[in-house]
């Protein structure tokens, strides 16, 4: 996507968002629901708009797991890491899908396909392990059920 | 007449097929040319029989699971919309015995009722607490929840009748009640359930709480792991403002509430009320020194109501059938009942609404029905990841507050994580000082650097670098954390790591066979 598109939907989501009380939060989350990420420039059009510094926009963006500064893969699959999923096997699962992508945690696969994120917790705990991709939350998730996740979502992009 | 047939939207349905098996159902009803009328509930907590398809016969409603699409048409054969035996039949929902034995009453219309049917939820007893909070003085309808006993869900157990009294005595233009639906512990998701499967019942409890203490508006601050909830909760939303259930004139009352979500963004953090209220004005999720409370000085400087989701949906049972009816359920001054959570390595995971005074030891054997392993249940840990794992000789002790307090460990949010004996402790513990390190706003030294260090010296525990000097290292490390915090994230995160090394020894490396 060019950049100048870019500034397109940035300038877009700060003028629907700005007059709302916190404004600053949901704009960050419109941004990333249409680009998938934060791109740098965002931090100076928001400090512009909000008339906040740009320290106090970086500041934010980096605080929180959610934001991401990089864009991700065409899907972002989420691993789960916190107790209930650990009591039925999370920590294979994790080892298995990072050597399984051939990824770490944060990274996207040489295809551009998959970015790979740990979670802690996804409120499935009652079906763990779990794994969300993209919105969809997958439940009892094991090393096969991983590589089937990743097939498929590398077969709708085939024929798409 | 179409026969109705309820199949979940909860997440947890849906991880395991629920809206494949509701397109099955639309499908092959379609082509055998039957007319069914599909509704969408929540989940009956009893998540190894989901996806659960439920049929209405007559007065019943007749349970089919755990169902996949490719059993569908196999149903449709057997004549599941008449009733009829199969292999997937489970009988009426109501006599199954995980559930006939729960006393729900924040949960009553979960999984019963079709989520975004207003005309279900009334049908139901909704809105019957909010049509009476209208026509009684705030004075009023906050004793209601004073007398009942209601202690916030979310953790603290803060009595929220105390809490909204401060707010209603606080003068201000402009009061706020902010629902805490971050829901960050693992474990847990009945806030979640609640959203997903009941959203009339948390928008009539945040109404009241806004008539309450003069609120004009509220905000749900929703994690942004939960996007199905926050679809259900905007529509509902909608819904609800367009009968008039919110806005203007709340209930032909003539005072105003309204409400939006906000989502958070990934930071367990911001479950502390005081971050939510940072990051809800759109800033970094960074604790607040209290005083002053959010009851005074709360969210933009102004008095405000913070609750958590199932703390506030208690709250229209309290007032459509009084303070008493409440108070009657629980144990000592924990007051009526809680959702508790049951996850982990256990047979039967899910939500079992029971009043306080439960054990464990019924929790897990009687509901659950043990380890889903089949090996013995060897540490159990309640309240989150900041509570304490109990090994199998605290089993008996009745959930109560007070008593879980008096043990060293916390019910918080009622979730309950079993583990089975496979489970290395230490690596549990070395997993709760590493949690911390990741999730701690940053704002004071010993939870800050504190955890980075706990995990070292944790490793350097488990890799036998002179034992002695390293427990004692550790021991030191979470005093300081424990009493040098701002709040519970490092003042608690010692709680699973002491617990792990008191109960489980051994798995440190450590010998017990000389201790004194
Ligand atoms: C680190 C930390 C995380 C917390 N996370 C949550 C949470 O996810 N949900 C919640 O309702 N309360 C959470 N709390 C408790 C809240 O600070 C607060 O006590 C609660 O929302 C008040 O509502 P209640 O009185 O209805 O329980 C957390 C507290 C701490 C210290
Ligand atoms: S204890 Fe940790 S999370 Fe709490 S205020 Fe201090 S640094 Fe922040
Ligand atoms: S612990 Fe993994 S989904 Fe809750």
């Amino acid at each position: 996507m060019s950049e100048l598109h870019q500034d397109e939907i940035i300038a877009r989501e700060i003028a629907a968002g700005r007059d709302a009380p916190g404004a600053l939060l949901p704009i960050l989350h419109a941004i990333q629901n249409a680009l998938g990420w934060i791109p740098p420039q965002a931090t100076r059009m928001l400090a512009d708009a909000l008339l906040l510094s740009r320290a106090e926009v970086h500041g934010v963006i980096t605080f929180y797991h959610h934001f991401r500064t990089h864009p991700p893969g065409r899907h972002v699959v989420q691993v789960c890491r916190a107790e209930a999923c650990q009591a039925v096997g999370a920590a294979r699962l994790e080892a298995h899908a990072k050597a399984s992508l051939g990824v770490d945690y944060g990274e996207t696969t040489a295809d551009g396909a998959i970015t790979l994120e740990p979670v802690y917790c996804l409120g499935n705990c009652a079906c763990s392990p779990s794994v969300r991709i993209d919105d969809e939350i997958a439940g009892r998730v094991d090393c096969d059920g991983f590589d089937r996740i990743v097939e498929r979502l590398r077969a709708e992009e085939v024929s798409a | 007449m179409s026969v109705i047939v309820y199949v979940p939207l909860d997440s947890s349905a849906c991880a395991l097929g629920a809206d494949a098996v509701a397109q099955a159902i639309a499908r092959e009803a379609e082509r055998r040319g039957l007319a069914v009328e599909l509704r969408r509930n929540g989940s009956r907590g009893m998540y190894w029989l989901e996806p659960l398809v439920e049929v209405v016969c007559g007065e019943q409603r007749l349970a089919y699971g755990p169902v996949t699409a490719e059993a569908v048409a196999g149903l449709f054969d057997a004549g599941f919309l008449s009733g009829a035996a199969h292999p997937l039949a489970l009988g009426p929902t109501e006599a199954i015995d995980f559930l006939a034995r729960q006393q729900r009453l924040t949960f009553a219309r979960v999984g019963v009722v079709d989520a975004l049917s207003i005309a279900e939820y009334v049908a139901h007893g909704g809105f019957v607490g909010l049509a009476r909070a209208s026509t009684m003085t705030p004075e009023a309808v906050v004793k209601e929840v004073t007398d009942a006993g209601l202690r916030g869900r979310g953790g603290a157990a803060f009595p929220t009748g105390i809490k909204w009294k401060t707010v209603l005595d606080t003068p201000a233009e402009q009061k706020y009640i902010a629902c805490n639906a971050d829901e960050g512990d693992s474990g847990t998701f009945s806030d979640r359930m609640l959203m997903e499967g009941d959203p009339y019942c948390l928008i009539e409890g945040m109404a009241i709480a806004g008539l309450a203490v003069g609120a004009t508006q509220g905000y749900i601050y929703l994690r942004s792991e939960y996007p199905r909830a926050l679809d259900i909760l905007e529509s509902a939303i909608r819904a609800a403002r367009e009968i008039g259930y919110l806005g203007s004139n709340v209930m032909g009352s003539g005072r105003a509430f309204d409400l939006e979500v906000r989502l958070g963004a990934g930071a367990y953090i911001c479950g502390e009320e005081t971050a939510m209220l940072e990051s809800l004005e759109g800033k970094r999720g960074i604790v607040r020194a209290k005083p002053p409370l959010p009851a005074i000085a709360g969210l933009f400087g102004q008095p405000t109501v913070i609750n958590n989701v199932i703390s506030l949906a208690s709250v229209p049972i309290i007032l459509a059938k009084g303070a008493a009816h409440y108070r009657d359920f629980g144990l000592g001054r924990s007051r009526g009942t809680l959702p508790f959570q049951l996850s982990g390595n256990l047979k039967r995971t899910g939500l079992v609404e029971l009043a306080f005074g439960v054990t464990l030891r019924e929790l897990l054997f009687d509901y659950a029905g043990g380890s889903a392993s089949g090996r013995p249940i060897r540490a159990v840990q309640v309240g989150g990841p900041l509570g304490a794992y109990l090994p199998e000789d605290q089993f008996d002790t009745p959930l109560d507050y007070e008593q879980y307090a008096a043990m060293g460990a916390m019910i918080g949010h009622g979730g309950i994580v079993a583990f089975d004996d496979s489970v290395d402790m230490a690596q549990m513990a070395r997993y709760a000082m590493e949690f911390c390190a990741v999730e701690s706003c940053g704002k004071c030294t010993p939870c800050r650097i504190g955890s980075t260090r706990g995990v070292e010296v944790i490793d350097r525990l488990l890799a036998g670098d002179d034992r002695g000097r390293q427990l004692a290292l550790l021991e030191s490390l979470c005093d300081t954390m424990e009493k040098g915090s701002l709040c519970a994230m490092g003042g608690m995160t010692p709680y699973p790591v002491r617990s792990a090394l008191k109960y489980f020894p051994r798995d440190f490396g450590i010998d017990t066979s000389r201790a004194a």
